[in-house]
């Protein structure tokens, strides 16, 4: 397959730049909104009261606040808000011409695999799923992302222009609640944004690194490293299975190669499915258990061969092989 | 390698610590004059959107706007002083063929507008309330207007309290010189004798406690404008 872009980058510097720019904008433009909100903390028109917000009148703390005064705030704010509009055009244009959407675009599966994600960082999976460029937790993520930033800039233009864009403002239901929904799109995008600070720290810290200079090291991604927040990962054992003559005791893991041999990831465009089995890889005796893990016959994937080379069993809905219990 | 490429990321982190730092809450003071320049180009775009046809209606249900507040800058709420000033009467003036003189009675008899309105403050609340005045447009056209008249300046009584607005707004069919609020003329808590408004622009466009209306070839700032709010203002 050919690559997507610049050998070996996870992301190509205009994902790289632009990521930095959003998260400047993105701080800038949250901090002086909710030092403007803090001049009126509440969504009522004078002498109504406000059904869907159970705080109003209190102010947002000072040190989430940026820009001095109202007026500063404001200035800030209708000068990032280009800014932020312009940067974010830039990536989407990026992302749809060369191509990358097709790592964040949901597809067949998704639920399930962000359902698998969840049962291991739960302790109830003991490999991590396998994955694509990102897994399908991080993935709907990034997804909902832009369009939440989208919203985010539409219902600000419906408060900016509540007369002259009239209609804009009606179709998020008039003025309050226009204000309303930028509040609640700006809070959904510092819940995202702070589980997503929080995970890259938690657990893959060298996707910081990646983000800045491009490089990633796959043989240390948190699917090799079997890495949950909060808990150190342990690498996946890597099971030698005989072609020939299985030996008597089962299946041996050969401890020498316990690190698992690095194949570079399929190119990051590739769908994030299993890749489809290649003469190499069938000739390899050295079955992965973590592939093993994965193996699921559905119509997308192709990959069912890939179980038998050595005859291993796959193990019910926990996905662990036996062998892998062996090697423990 | 990978050494020097952990330095780099930590020397970026704490390069953006100390810049964070030197911000304060005003941001960086270089950060002025590319605020002022954003809003010029916003005050183009947002010239750029207006019409004469796009208009506000507020519901006129309930409660909504009974509670509007009452602002001035004064210490209290000004009152026009017959005894030492005179009758009160609003100025038509500046760049125009016949200046005016206008009591209230004389307002009162020109044709008038009643509206209600959505008032949108700059703090981020509204109130809908209804309004009867006389369309600056119509003054415009009493007054005949020169061509050099690109801006207008609306003069209080309140302290030295004024805002200029672009010419096209201040012709804008809900732009009024308003002397009753919800059928009876104003008091002096919410703008008498008469005061400007509009829903094409934040609160602090509409002048209170009018004393003139000065058509201008420039714009001359604001009360508000000059202390670093937008002077466009616009909704």
């Amino acid at each position: 397959m050919a690559k997507p872009h610049a050998a070996g980058k996870r992301h190509h510097w205009i994902v790289r730049a632009t990521h930095w720019v959003n998260a400047v904008a993105l701080t800038l433009m949250i901090a002086s909104g909710l030092r403007i909100f803090n001049a009126y903390p509440a969504f009522a028109r004078k002498g109504e009261t406000f059904c869907c917000w159970p705080w109003e009148g209190t102010a947002a703390p000072a040190w989430m606040t940026f820009g001095g005064g109202l007026s500063g705030a404001r200035n800030w704010h209708f000068a990032m808000m280009w800014l932020l509009a312009v940067n974010g055009a830039v990536y989407l244009a990026f992302v749809w011409l060369h191509g990358e959407w097709r790592d964040l675009a949901p597809r067949r599966g998704d639920v399930r695999d962000a359902w698998e994600m969840v049962k291991f960082y739960l302790f109830v999976r003991k490999t991590h799923p396998h994955q694509g460029k990102h897994n399908a937790l991080q993935k709907s993520v990034y997804f909902a992302l832009p369009w939440l930033g989208v919203l985010a800039v539409l219902t600000g233009i419906a408060i900016w222009k509540p007369v002259q864009l009239a209609p804009l403002t009606g179709l998020f239901g008039g003025y309050v609640w226009a204000r309303y929904w930028h509040f609640a799109v700006m809070l959904l995008l510092v819940l995202l944004g702070a589980g997503h600070v929080f995970m890259v720290f938690a657990v893959d810290p060298q996707s910081l690194r990646s983000m800045v200079t491009g490089d990633y090291d796959e043989s240390r991604s948190p699917e090799a490293l079997n890495k949950r927040p909060l808990f150190r990962g342990h690498p996946k054992p890597v099971l030698a299975i005989p072609t020939a003559a299985p030996s008597p005791g089962g299946a041996e893991v050969d401890r020498e190669t316990e690190v698992r041999p690095v194949a570079p990831r399929e190119p990051m465009s590739a769908p994030s499915h299993p890749p489809a089995p290649s003469p190499s890889t069938e000739a390899v005796p050295v079955v992965d258990a973590a592939d093993i893990d994965d193996v699921r016959v559905d119509d997308e994937t192709t990959v069912a061969t890939d179980a038998n080379v050595g005859g291993a069993e796959i193990d019910g809905d926990a996905g662990e092989t036996d062998g892998e219990e062996v090697g423990r | 390698m990978m050494d020097r490429r952990r330095f780099l990321s930590l020397g970026g982190l704490s390069a953006a610590a100390l810049i964070a730092e030197a911000c304060e809450s005003h941001g960086p003071k270089g950060a002025l004059k590319v605020l002022r320049w954003a809003e010029r180009r916003n005050e183009s775009v947002e010239r750029f959107l207006f019409r004469h046809t796009s208009m506000n209606h507020a519901s006129a249900d309930r409660l909504v706007g009974r509670r509007m507040p009452s602002y001035y800058i004064s210490k209290g709420p000004p009152v026009w002083d017959e005894a030492v000033r005179g009758k009160w009467a609003l100025e038509v003036s500046g760049a125009v063929r016949t200046p005016l003189r206008l009591t209230l009675e004389d307002l009162a008899k020109l044709p008038r507008v009643t509206q209600r309105i959505d008032h949108f403050c700059v703090e981020g609340w509204t109130a809908s309330t209804q309004f009867t005045g006389v369309r600056v447009s119509a003054l415009a056209r009493l007054a005949g207007i020169r061509p050099d008249a690109g801006y207008v300046d609306f003069q209080s009584f309140d302290s030295d309290y004024h805002e200029s607005w672009d010419l096209e707004s201040a012709m804008h069919p809900q732009t009024l010189v308003a002397f009753m609020r919800e059928g009876r003329f104003l008091n002096s808590w919410y703008g008498a004798p008469a005061r400007v408004h509009s829903p094409v622009k934040l609160g602090y466009k509409n002048t209170k406690y009018l004393t003139r209306v000065v058509f201008m070839p420039q714009r001359n700032g604001g009360y508000w404008s000059d202390k670093g709010y937008e002077w466009y203002g616009g909704t």
